[in-house]
């Protein structure tokens, strides 16, 4: 119940904050015909409510249903809402959970991060914030330039911290254990901790820019805090034929290793070649915001019920 | 044997790593929101009960350990073999010192004991939680001297050493917990 308070007083504040800063509420349909094709993320698939031949998807995000009202004109705009995600299941995972997701046109990614940390402190209070790139975020931690280390390095790296059961000749793997085992839990837990310009290789949506040392990088942030990862930002992608380069990359990557292959969404496409207004956008898990608001170690506390009993 | 993936990992679950059979403890699920998952495993090792962590990419399969928890009489043990007895069918199975460990020291004949058998054969036995034993050496008994809190060895049958009051004598039976190794109380005769 304690929870339960917590979660209808934190959704009254976002929305109060929203209104005053002229975000339009929004919301979009949880059952889509093309999911993400992200080859880390499995969409849950349902039937047809036509009893069409094509399944149906359960979203992942809200992010290219709210891309679509975007490039229809709607300004700034958030949603709070269910996404679901297969084989997510863990202290910090539930298949089913509820995010925000807000897109403003004409801001720049830092005054974003600084809106998410307003955002962070309506649920847990005031809290010191922490800014620091991909790069200096592995350079403190574990010594390495994730941008030019090599893959041998990456893997010695990994397994100087963990005993390691499996072979992958991809960095992003490497890099992503690294991250998540080794410099996430070095971060203040105390703290709001922003780690700004990630690999180009894990750009997803976002776009690439050149940063001060000359490295290409892709223009997104995640923030945590308490040991949790809270939020996902984005500088936007609006080109639509790097929107196409990037789905064949998440196609070849799940040909090779053997996943299916989702069908393009074609609706975000024709709104992309519209034109998508300049804009960045970020998700927020709320789960994991009220896990920190209310001192939870599990998921399965914050939510009315946990998956074993729905 | 079936095989299970990471997300069927559970507390209990017996599996096969680098050729031994194990124990999952815990199964802890790692992943950004953008990226590979993992999961962060701790296994107990059967054969030495040592504990392992390793991390796979969720997703990655282990084969099932033929691990099975039998509720078996503990019958003899003839100095080399620990002989027990499945009551319900009455197959009898032989371990050796290395899979019974400490609980040799709790083995009472026809005590029910719980033996884990790994491919038909014993690999550990635990006994029962609390068993009853005699006494066959300790201090003389202080009569009425049930209120200080001092305590004294006694030697049970099975071998066993454990403190008790000082109030109790050679000769009597005492039930133990064998899990802290700890007297409980007296037992009536």
């Amino acid at each position: 119940m304690v929870a339960l308070r917590s979660r209808a007083a934190l959704y009254a504040a976002l929305r109060t904050r929203f209104a005053e800063r002229g975000v339009m509420e929004v919301e979009t349909p949880l059952l889509a015909s093309s999911p993400v094709t992200d080859p880390h993320i499995d969409a849950i698939a349902t039937a047809n409510p036509l009893s069409g031949d094509h399944p149906f998807y359960l979203q992942t995000s809200p992010e290219y249903a709210m891309k679509r009202l975007l490039a229809a004109g709607s300004g700034a705009i958030f949603q709070i809402c269910k996404a679901f995600r297969g084989s997510e299941h863990g202290a910090r995972h539930n298949p089913e959970f509820t995010m925000l997701e807000w897109y403003e046109p004409g801001v720049a990614l830092e005054s974003l991060m600084d809106e998410v940390a307003a955002v962070i402190r309506l649920a847990v209070g005031d809290k010191a914030v922490e800014h620091m790139t991909y790069r200096s975020a592995f350079l403190t931690a574990v010594g390495l330039d994730p941008h030019t280390a090599s893959l041998d390095a990456l893997r010695d790296c990994a397994s100087q911290h963990m005993d390691i059961n499996f072979e992958s000749d991809e960095r992003d793997t490497w890099l992503q254990l690294i991250m998540s085992a080794v410099v996430e839990p070095s971060f203040d837990g105390e703290a709001i901790t922003f780690v700004v310009d990630f690999p180009e290789s894990q750009a997803a949506l976002a776009n690439i820019a050149i940063d001060a040392q000359g490295q290409s990088v892709a223009r997104r942030f995640e923030a945590f805090c308490g040991g949790l990862e809270l939020a996902n930002g984005y500088d936007e992608l609006r080109d639509a034929g790097e929107l196409l380069r990037r789905i064949r990359r998440d196609h070849q990557q799940r040909k090779a290793s053997g996943q299916t292959l989702p069908p393009i969404d074609r609706n975000l496409l024709s709104a992309m070649q519209a034109g998508l207004p300049e804009c960045c956008g970020v998700a927020v898990g709320l789960d994991r915001l009220l896990m920190l608001a209310t001192s939870s170690s599990r998921i399965d506390e914050v939510v009315a019920f946990p998956l074993d009993r729905v | 044997m079936a095989s299970y993936s990471t997300n069927e990992f559970r507390s209990g679950l017996k599996v096969m790593l680098d050729g031994e059979p194990c124990s999952i403890l815990d199964n802890e699920f790692v992943k950004p929101g953008k990226g590979q998952a993992f999961n962060r495993v701790k296994l107990r090792n059967l054969n030495t009960g040592r504990v392992w962590e390793r991390t796979f990419k969720s997703g990655e399969s282990l084969e099932g350990a033929d691990v099975m928890d039998h509720e078996m009489e503990y019958l003899y043990s003839d100095g080399e073999f620990f002989h027990f007895m499945d009551p319900t069918n009455f197959e009898q199975v032989q371990a050796d010192e290395k899979a019974v460990g400490d609980a040799a020291q709790w083995l009472k004949e026809q005590d029910v004991c719980t033996v884990t058998l790994y491919n038909g054969a014993p690999l550990s036995v635990t006994p029962p939680n609390f068993v009853e034993l005699e006494i066959v050496e300790t201090d003389p008994g202080l009569k009425g001297d049930t209120a200080q809190g001092g305590t004294k060895p006694a030697h049970l049958s099975t071998g066993a050493v454990v403190k008790v009051p000082l109030f109790i004598s050679q000769g009597e039976v005492i039930r133990v917990d064998t899990r802290s190794g700890e007297y409980v109380s007296r037992v009536k005769s």
